[in-house]
């Protein structure tokens, strides 16, 4: 029997493993998907908010008050790249203004550092490309961008390395109560836990109901976004949010942290929890409202658009406790805005809560929160790229011409702990097929790659889910023309 | 740090050409850089035949045609780095690879030529709505898994975009055994060359869909078909005539960018509408001793004409290792008039000029029954009446030197006017 089944490997789920893996705890994370960091976690804002938004007294203020000073040292220990650029929320008017100075006030109470309400002048200042129109904005210099995916992949890695285990492609199916903790029954057979950790994101409320009579329920909501190429990443500097109106927050305008632009996002309930398609009727909404504070977008730079869910609550609050029916059965549900920057704080509450219930946990004297380092040819000096080659001549062969990704690095992250085993995988451990080719050109040599590493055939390398295979069989048999081939040069010679 | 009088980026029809033609002009020391796995470029997965009829007045398949440019340079003794990625350029000519064998290399040359050639347009770039599943390709990473890798990508099809490697591959997929449903074109006319409409969609009785355009993807893990619908006169989707078209695979063939990331990196400047280089007669970019040919500087529809133009670069290129090269003499601006999108070249510097100059050039929309006019100074200079033209083939205006020599001509305009 496991001590601990996390359900879900997004970004919360996979921190909270991380942080488990310090105790001397048996824990294993079920992901119903083909692979880690899949469902919300790979399509949002990619935001870590200073803190000011959420209201004093919710866990949404509290968690992000707590969890955006904890970024610098996670993701410095996992080597994931973070960058604190600040933010903006820009207003239009007095009255936009006026909610401006009620978001200081709330910032000030949840004791977020440094926010500086600023005029218009000083906005063109710091942001030039952005509309004329503004008269002033709420500065916020700790708002910082992160790549949610990447941080949730490093995360499972350092808790695999630490002991954890992650079983992919097992949805659970159902959940009963057993002597000592519950059996999970999932698409890939049983496992016994004495307790469940809820992540499962917008599909929270179908797992708490296999336990416990509905207490909440998630809605699924959508938005939509573009993404820019690193040519348009400097149209601004820091994350632009629009002043939150009776009509809605507006769509933000950032910078990635690899150097992209990102718009977006609308927002839109849903029902189906697997509906990311994008619409163009809200994807040209969400190009309206950014023309608000930026009208210098160029959106012939656009690479990509995409869709991700937001796991919207009943009662609008993160749900993050023991089930009143259920004991052992922890929820961590309704993680939406600002989840991503809570997720570092909430992993360490969740621990709380499993200490509280299981009386004490035993740290362990050989916990590593040091995730090995990834190499990232592109970022290193000329010097480094020659020394690096020479020692491993696969950094000598560029993959992803966009991104300059070569394949010691692909090679690399398919062999890592919760490593890459699909096109998109790879995509989204270390880059080919992000850039503005969006792998035309790479696509055959990763899948290449894959199979060669992972020792299968090319055509069982899938994009993203099992049923995704690229290639759809061989083209004609041309075995017969190898061996005319080879009689015509004997004949030849 | 290695040395060289020459170095080629590229060792596609643009390179080689380039690279034979300096050689031949007198310049020795010349090195072809290609990033993949073999000479040739794009030629080598483009197996259908139609190439070479301007240069050899034979047809050629895409390998063939690359070939005969491979022995030249081989025969030649030009030397060439294969599976070697050049990732920068500096402004003083220092070129910095990266490959396998050699590791990390500097090599200063005292002539750059570039010629990386061109990227397609992806489903991304023109925001099509619906899912992200496996099975969505542009057109030409089709043709390599295809042509090279030999496996398929799909068994029911609809191709997206007609330009001309949408239209051999509706071909190349049928031959194959696979269905190719429909092809699509958002334009009243195809995006390709007239004789690959004939020969690739009418022989085969594939529907080509003008005034059509994708809507929507539909499938998770797979594509499990698209919508595409009428467009209107603005080439917006007209509500109500979505069509749902049952298929396993989408194919985009919407367009090609030449591929400038390292040109912009070393600073040259870029035309926005070519998104290639600004040249000049010599092909000469922007930055002194910096040449650029073929896709790299606007999209062909012929190898031919790419062949052509990188002659001319290669030979330019030996020309100023040679010091040959004039550089303070009076200089033309082409001036793309009425109807015109851009000329190549953009600027024409008269004392280089050898015999005649061609303006190569596309127009911006269908014509009938109109006639070119080339101005200097606002001055009719020639006047070419045609039938018809399309933006998809690109027209060739011969200018003698004569015309321009000692002229004292500061602007060269041409522009589409009625007859």
């Amino acid at each position: 029997m496991y001590d601990v089944a996390i359900i879900g490997a997004g970004v919360s789920g996979t921190l909270i493993a991380r942080e488990l893996s310090r105790y001397e705890l048996k824990t294993i994370i079920l992901e119903k998907d083909n692979d880690v960091s899949n469902g919300t976690t790979k399509a949002n804002s990619a935001i870590i908010h200073s803190g000011y938004d959420a209201a004093f007294g919710t866990n949404k203020g509290k968690f992000n008050a707590l969890g955006n000073p904890m970024f610098d040292k996670l993701c410095n220990e996992l080597d994931v790249p973070f960058k604190r650029i600040g933010s903006l929320v820009i207003a239009f008017s007095d009255e936009e203004m006026e909610t401006i100075k009620e978001l200081y006030d709330n910032g000030q109470k949840l004791g977020i550092p440094n926010l500086e309400v600023i005029d218009g002048e000083k906005v063109s200042e710091m942001e030039p490309n952005l509309s004329e129109e503004i008269v002033g904005a709420l500065y916020a210099p700790t708002a910082g961008i992160v790549n949610p995916w990447e941080l949730a992949i490093a995360s499972a890695e350092n808790a695999m390395e630490n002991g954890v285990e992650l079983k992919i492609n097992a949805e659970v199916i159902d959940i009963s109560k057993v002597e000592g903790g519950y059996k999970i029954s999932t698409s890939d057979g049983d496992i016994e836990a004495k307790y469940i950790v809820n992540c499962a994101g917008v599909y929270a409320d179908k797992i708490h109901n296999m336990v416990s009579a509905p207490t909440f329920k998630i809605t699924p909501r959508k938005g939509q976004y573009y993404l820019l190429d690193k040519s348009a990443g400097n149209t601004v500097n820091s994350v632009i949010f629009q002043c939150p109106t009776k009509m809605g927050k507006g769509v933000l305008i950032t910078p990635t942290v690899h150097g992209n632009l990102l718009v977006g996002p609308d927002s839109e309930d849903i029902e189906n929890k697997e509906d990311v398609e994008t619409t163009s009727d809200r994807m040209s909404f969400v190009r309206q409202s950014a023309e608000k504070s930026c009208k210098k977008i160029p959106y012939r730079e656009v690479i990509t658009s995409f869709a991700g869910l937001r796991a919207e609550p009943t009662g609008g609050d993160f749900i993050i406790e023991e089930s009143k029916e259920a004991k052992g059965f922890v929820n961590v549900a309704g993680i939406k805005s600002p989840g991503l920057s809570a997720s570092p704080a909430i992993a360490e509450y969740v621990v709380e809560i499993l200490k509280g219930i299981a009386g004490k946990l035993n740290k362990k004297d050989d916990f590593n929160p040091i995730r090995r380092k990834v190499i990232r040819f592109e970022e290193l000096s000329n010097e480094e790229k020659a020394e690096l080659i020479k020692k491993d001549p696969r950094y000598g062969r560029i993959i992803c011409r966009c991104e300059n990704i070569t394949e010691g690095e692909i090679v690399d992250i398919i062999h890592r702990k919760a490593g890459a085993t699909t096109v998109d995988g790879v995509k989204r451990r270390t880059r080919p097929g992000m850039g503005r080719c969006q792998g035309g050109f790479c696509g055959p040599r990763v899948m290449e790659i894959i199979a060669r590493e992972l020792g299968i055939d090319i055509s069982e390398v899938v994009k993203s889910e099992k049923n995704s295979k690229i290639i759809t069989g061989k083209t004609k048999d041309n075995s017969v023309y190898n061996e005319v081939n080879e009689q015509v040069v004997t004949v030849n010679e | 740090m290695l040395k060289y009088d020459i170095v080629v980026i590229g060792g596609g029809p643009a390179g080689l050409a380039a690279a034979v033609e300096a050689k031949k002009n007198g310049a020795d020391n010349i090195l072809v850089i290609e990033r993949d796995r073999e000479l040739g470029g794009i030629l080598q997965q483009c197996i259908h035949n139609g190439f070479g009829l301007h240069e050899f007045k034979e047809e050629l398949t895409g390998p063939e045609y690359a070939e005969r440019f491979i022995d030249q340079l081989k025969e030649q003794g030009i030397e060439y780095k294969l599976d070697t990625m050049v990732i920068d350029i500096s402004k003083d000519k220092v070129v910095s690879a990266i490959n396998t064998v050699d590791g990390f290399v500097n090599i200063q040359a005292r002539a750059i030529i570039l010629a990386m050639g061109c990227r397609e347009r992806t489903r991304g770039a023109v925001n099509v709505a619906g899912t992200r599943p496996a099975g969505v390709f542009s057109a030409g990473t089709a043709q390599r898994f295809i042509n090279m890798e030999g496996y398929m990508v799909g068994k029911k099809v609809v191709i997206i975009g007609s330009g001309d490697i949408g239209l051999i591959m509706a071909r190349r997929l049928t031959l194959e055994g696979a269905k190719v449903l429909a092809v699509t074109a958002r334009s009243p006319y195809a995006g390709g060359l007239t004789r690959n409409v004939v020969q690739c969609l009418e022989d085969y009785n594939i529907p080509l869909l003008l005034s059509h355009n994708i809507v929507k993807i539909v499938g998770k893990d797979r594509v499990e078909g698209v919508y595409i619908a009428k467009l209107d006169s603005k080439k917006r989707p007209i509500p109500g005539t979505e069509e749902f078209y049952e298929c396993d695979t989408v194919l985009f063939s919407i367009g090609l960018i030449p591929e400038n990331e390292l040109s912009v990196k070393a600073g040259i400047q870029i035309d926005r509408n070519t998104s290639g280089p600004i040249v000049n007669e010599s092909m000469e970019t922007s930055i002194d001793g910096v040449f650029a040919c073929g896709n790299v500087v606007h999209v062909h529809d012929l190898v031919d004409f790419v062949t052509e133009e990188s002659r001319k670069a290669g030979k330019s290129a030996a020309k100023y290792v040679k010091n040959e090269l004039k550089k303070d003499g009076p200089v033309i601006t082409n001036k793309a008039g009425n109807g015109i999108s851009y000329i190549v070249p953009h600027k024409i510097g008269v004392e280089n000029l050898e015999g005649k100059i061609d303006l190569l050039m596309r127009v911006r929309n269908v014509y009938k029954d109109v006639k070119m006019v080339v101005k200097a100074d606002g001055v009719t200079m020639k006047e070419i009446k045609k039938k018809h033209l399309l933006p998809a083939e690109m027209e060739i205006i011969k200018i003698d030197s004569d015309l321009l020599s000692g002229k004292e001509i500061t602007e060269l305009s041409v522009s589409i006017e009625e007859v």
